[in-house]
């Protein structure tokens, strides 16, 4: 079964990577390089350490900005979700906040905390944040009524219902904000780098285009998607292991 | 959440020692569909009562407002005597859609019961493993619930429900997801329950068969707003063998008669 979901994966990499090289030959554009030099530019990064480094810088804020977004993220979310009142007070802040061009927020946040990891982390948690609360909330407002009255009727606590029913069933919705959540947060900690201060992966993107290499410019943003994809990875593994019961024959296996 | 006490420091109440359950002028008004209208109707210890009626006549209404998951809009449920304001110890619940933890195997879903009252796991895990084994599910303790048919699932609900060793069970149609053999084998398990254990049991079904076959009393609701009908009391069934109740002249004539009564509604 695993092996099957495997060789897809593979099949699905070679068709994207195959095409990648082809448009890259034709060319489509002279900004457009191949595969093949992307990936010798990507290697040449690793082998001097420059993407390490850049690496640390990038991650500093986006750890902090998804780690924040999850933790507040589901804790607003739940509370949002179990309380009509919260309810009315917050989900408008973060509809409104999902559907914000954030781009035009930033000069505001670079005003207020200037250019250092406040802002970065600010941008991270705006993009993360929304969508992580608005699943969270709409799972647990979705928790099947019969499953919360079997918990009163054999004598469950206030408590015991949250842990213990509301929030198992719901989340595998949580999880599904959390991967969206965290695939925005990257978008966030890069558009920070190059939006506010160039530093990290951003800083690479941001030159490698001022002195027109490019190779290396899509090879800092390939890594940065290879990274993204292996975090969501993690972070489905995570999800099997802590709600086992969750998987209930995904269509993949 | 207001419980009634544990039913250990219980002195029989001077009113009614042999009813375990009474509805005293129950009515449940759902906004303006008016479900439940003054019904009363008394559930005599170590018995079990059916209630039939017709789909969406009330039973479920009844039977939640009895565990105290439903507030009556008027009307008192006594349950030991002591008036319903919640569930409690006393009562146990078999859902009619199961109501199963989706990410929890069987033997969690047994003894999830236990889990909520704070018994610790061994002790849970082996009670719980004892009623998997009585309602005929050993070797799917691993299993979830979507592995199973949907009679095992409604016997891992039943399994739950006696596993909290309640006084008062009430079972919404228990017995409708499973084919006509495993039915009547359950029918007949659950009689020899009704004769061991010292428990009243409270049982929705639909069918009048069902319902003559098990039942000490049987109770017709009207349809909406509902009240009962009629209670019928089979007499002479219980101290027959069970293999021949199906063929007692008693058993035909009262399946008769409450259809006779039913038909009226349906035409
Ligand atoms: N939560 C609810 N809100 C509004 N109306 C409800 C609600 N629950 C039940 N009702 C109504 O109350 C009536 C009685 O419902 P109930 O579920 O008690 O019927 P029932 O006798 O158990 O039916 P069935 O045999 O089909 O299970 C129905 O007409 C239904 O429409
Ligand atoms: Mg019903």
């Amino acid at each position: 079964m695993t092996h099957r979901s495997l060789i897809l994966k593979l099949l699905s990499a070679a068709i994207v990577f195959g095409a990648w090289e082809i448009a890259g030959r034709i060319p489509i554009s002279f900004a457009f390089p191949t595969f093949i030099d992307s990936m010798a530019a990507l290697f040449a990064m690793i082998a001097d350490g420059s993407l390490f480094a850049a690496f640390g810088e990038t991650l500093r804020p986006l750890a902090v900005g998804v780690a924040i977004s999850a933790f507040f993220g589901i804790v607003l979310g739940l509370w949002i979700g179990l309380s009509g009142w919260f309810d009315w007070l917050f989900s408008p802040i973060f509809v409104v906040m999902q559907a914000a061009p954030l781009a035009a927020l930033i000069p505001l946040l670079v005003m207020v905390y200037g250019i250092g990891l406040t802002s970065k982390v600010f941008v991270v948690c705006i993009m993360a944040m929304p969508v992580i609360v608005l699943n969270t909330a709409g799972a647990v407002r979705n928790t099947p009524a019969s499953l919360k009255e079997m918990g009163r009727a054999f004598l469950g606590n206030r408590r015991d219902i949250i842990l213990k029913i509301v929030i198992p069933a719901a989340s595998p919705i949580i999880f599904s904000g959390l991967r969206l959540g965290v695939s925005a947060g990257f978008i966030g900690a890069i558009l920070a780098e190059l939006k506010i201060t160039p530093t990290g992966v951003g800083d690479i993107i941001t030159y490698s285009r001022s002195v027109a290499d490019y190779p290396s410019m899509y090879a800092a943003i390939f890594s940065i998607i290879v990274l993204a994809v292996l975090f969501l990875n993690l972070l489905e593994r995570l999800e099997h292991t802590l709600f086992r019961g969750n998987i209930r024959g995904y269509a993949s296996d | 959440m207001p419980q009634t006490d544990l039913a250990g420091t219980d002195e029989a109440p001077a009113d009614a020692p042999e009813l375990a359950v009474t509805v005293r002028g129950v009515s449940k008004n759902y906004g303006s569909v008016e479900a439940l209208r003054n019904l009363s109707l008394d559930f005599p210890r170590g018995q079990l009562t059916a209630l039939l009626g017709p789909s969406g006549c009330g039973k479920t209404t009844l039977l939640k407002i009895i565990a105290g998951l439903l507030e009556p809009s008027a009307g008192e449920v006594r349950v030991n005597g002591r008036p319903v304001t919640g569930p409690g110890p006393d009562r146990a619940f078999v859902f009619q859609d199961f109501a199963l933890l989706p990410w929890a195997t069987v033997l969690r879903n047994v003894a999830f019961g236990l889990e909520l009252r704070g018994v610790a796991r061994a002790e849970r895990e082996a009670i719980a493993e004892r009623y998997i084994a009585q309602v005929g599910l050993s070797g799917f303790e691993q299993s979830y619930p979507h592995e199973l048919s949907g009679g095992m699932r409604q016997r891992v609900g039943l399994a739950r429900a006696l596993s909290v060793d309640a006084e008062v069970l009430l079972m919404d149609e228990p017995f409708s997801a499973v084919d006509e053999q495993t039915r009547r084998k359950f029918q007949e398990d659950l009689l020899g329950l009704v004769a061991r254990e010292n428990k009243t049991f409270i049982f929705v079904t639909h069918s009048i068969e069902e319902a003559v076959y098990v039942s000490d009393q049987v109770a017709i609701l009207l349809p909406r707003p509902s009240r009962v009908s009629e209670i019928i009391r089979p007499q002479g069934l219980r101290t027959k063998d069970v293999a021949n109740i199906r063929r007692d002249p008693e058993y035909l004539d009262i399946v008769d008669r409450i259809w006779n009564s039913l038909r009226s509604y349906v035409e």
